[in-house]
């Protein structure tokens, strides 16, 4: 394209009257003659959770069609991981969903898991377990925070934060890392648990009920919180079938799947809580959803906190193929040097196959496709991801409600958009 | 209700689909049905209203690029990799009624990449196959909306092909961008 030609065109990009011919077929005839308006929501629309841009079509105030524009926090990190080999890859998966990234952490870590046979002990089964379960509680607590703010109560989301504060410095304490923990690596974890976590866990746990209560004070009965949320985004069970929903939002229409039971990992088989399900499909169901979860995070972590001064033993797999041996081994065996160095410079092999593996985050399912080449680094590693999948099905979710609402659809099947764009 | 005993969703398929069936393959307990790809659709179809299968859900689509390493040699029987074309797409469905996922897998081919979109079956198709459109190239016949989903909209090339560069890239912007794909190292260009 000549010079003069493209500054044409940018020109023509940055006029006011856009043409709407790339629209036919995708919003109403009527947006195309002007009986509707459009309205641009985002990208940096603070109820839209990060870079989201949504086309909204308006008849007055209500939303005749939506087309979810995504792609501004693409970060190739899919691309990214053909580079790596599989260990080096596990940091880059923390940035995904950053508001749980022990989740992809473990998404990750099953999948490659599975496709080399690898074993975790049990000790590192049940670190697993509280990892999960304390990220379930951040992540859920910061889409409380912002779902609220969203719909107009600011307090919440103070108090939200303060426990997440509390909870980021449990991960510091395992990880050194408040955030990207990069903690759970295949065949285990990546240390045990520090002597002082154990006690902080403990106090946690004593208090985080009564902060659980105090959140249910302030919106549960609150009639304001009730006008907003009740009867608003109603999800049929189909629908949210059809459109692959899973987590928080397909059990508020009431369809009782979640991994955990389903397709137990991490020995959740032998937790004992239970899954909570909603009635109508609503904002309001799924607020109640994520807030019993938090109760029902409390009664694993309590039981796996208990298993955790038990159950004593190694904290990843043994298998020093895969799993560096430890450092206190280096100074008395050759064999283990060996394994060191070739682990970390080169990383290993696996298997030219294909393994899909699934495990459920606060948000959903992420599934984890990896592809080997048979030697040290995937052909290619494909996440599916929850976010992803619900802004995909906003369109359909949000049809017909009023504008307002949209800001409490797009909360209440809290979305990520690391997580989306990858 | 009583619930329909579980069927082998192997032999259900070859009962209908017969020479369409092309390879069936099992690793560490998940199976995976190739299929041939202008009946992709129509399998998923079949695998998700026959009673005793019913996967309900679609989980995930993936995209492979098998460039490039072998592929589209005469299948020998004993290599434990079918790859008659340089793309691979693998649906992954479940079946919450009975708890069991399923690879149902199609190849695309190198100079025409082209597939029956599955939205008609399950509409969270829609996204994933736009992915993989935009993502790998692979067209996604009777898709209803053709557009790029992640990569702006003059993006030239997919970047998950296996020929894209990973790095070490000059960054395109509106000024340079004619004179850096001049020159881009495009393997199979």
């Amino acid at each position: 394209m000549a010079v003069a030609e493209q500054t044409q065109s940018i020109e023509e990009q940055r006029s006011w009257e856009g043409s709407l011919d790339q629209l036919r077929g995708l919003v109403s005839e009527r947006a195309i003659t002007g009986e509707t308006m459009l309205l641009n929501m985002g990208p940096h629309h603070p109820s839209t959770h990060g870079v989201l841009r949504l086309l909204l079509e308006l008849d007055g105030e209500q939303i005749v069609s939506c087309l979810p524009d995504i792609g501004f926090l693409h970060t190739g990190i899919e691309k990214s991981l053909e580079d790596k080999s599989y260990e080096k890859a596990l940091p880059l998966t923390d940035r995904m969903d950053y508001l749980s990234p022990m989740s992809n952490n473990m998404a990750y870590a099953a999948a490659v898991e599975k496709l080399l046979d690898l074993d975790v002990p049990e000790r590192g089964q049940i670190i697993r377990v509280v990892c999960l379960e304390l990220a379930r509680c951040a992540s859920h607590l910061v889409w409380l925070g912002t779902h609220a703010i969203d719909m107009g109560a600011m307090s919440v989301l103070l108090y939200a934060f303060r426990e997440r504060e509390r909870i980021l410095g449990m991960f510091e304490m395992l990880s050194g890392q408040r955030m990207m923990s990069s903690y759970i690596r295949p065949g285990g974890v990546w240390r045990d648990v520090p002597d002082d976590f154990l006690p902080t866990i403990k106090q946690f746990l004593n208090d985080f009920p009564y902060k659980v209560d105090d959140y249910e004070a302030l919106l549960t009965k609150n009639p304001i919180w009730k006008d907003r949320a009740q009867g608003v985004g109603v999800i049929e069970p189909d629908v949210a079938l059809a459109y692959g929903m899973t987590g928080p939002a397909l059990r508020g229409s009431g369809v009782n799947w979640d991994l955990r039971k389903a397709q137990p990992y991490c020995g959740y088989e032998t937790y004992d809580f239970n899954v909570p399900l909603g009635e109508h499909g609503d904002v309001y169901d799924r607020y109640l959803i994520r807030i019993h979860e938090f109760r029902e995070s409390m009664k694993i972590l309590n039981q796996a906190v208990s298993r955790l001064e038990t159950v004593k033993g190694p904290y990843r797999s043994q298998n020093n193929k895969y799993c560096p041996p430890l450092r206190s081994e280096l100074g008395q065996s050759m064999e283990a040097v060996i394994h060191h160095f070739k682990l970390w410079t080169y990383g290993y092999d696996a298997p030219d196959e294909e393994i899909y593996n699934a495990i459920e985050s606060p948000r959903g399912e992420i599934g984890c496709y990896i592809h080997g080449t048979g030697a040290n680094k995937p052909r290619r590693v494909h996440f599916k991801t929850p976010s992803f999948i619900h802004i995909s099905a906003l369109p359909v979710v949000s049809k017909g409600y009023l504008l307002a609402d949209m800001v409490a659809i797009i909360g209440s099947v809290d979305i990520v958009l690391g997580d989306c764009d990858r | 209700m009583e619930i329909p005993a579980a069927r082998d969703p192997v032999s259900a398929l070859r009962e209908v689909f017969g020479e369409a069936i092309l390879h069936v393959k099992e690793f560490r307990g998940e199976t995976t049905i190739v299929v041939a790809a202008e009946r992709t659709a129509e399998a998923l179809d079949f695998l998700r209203v026959t009673s005793g299968l019913v996967y309900n859900m679609l989980s995930d689509i993936s995209a492979v690029d098998y460039f490039p390493d072998d592929y589209g040699d005469a299948f020998d029987g004993e290599e434990s990799d079918y790859r008659p074309e340089r793309f691979g797409v693998s649906y992954h469905i479940l079946s919450m009624l009975y708890n069991r996922r399923l690879r149902v897998k199609a190849f695309a081919t190198e100079d025409d990449p082209r597939l029956p979109t599955a939205t008609v079956v399950w509409p969270a198709a829609n996204w994933l196959e736009r992915e993989i459109a935009d993502m790998m190239g692979i067209v996604f016949e009777g898709h209803a909306d053709q557009r790029r989903l992640l990569m702006p909209e003059d993006w030239y090339g997919h970047p998950h092909r296996r020929d894209y560069p990973l790095g070490k890239e000059t960054v395109a912007f509106s000024f340079n961008v004619d004179e850096i794909h001049q020159h881009k190292p495009f393997a199979r260009d």
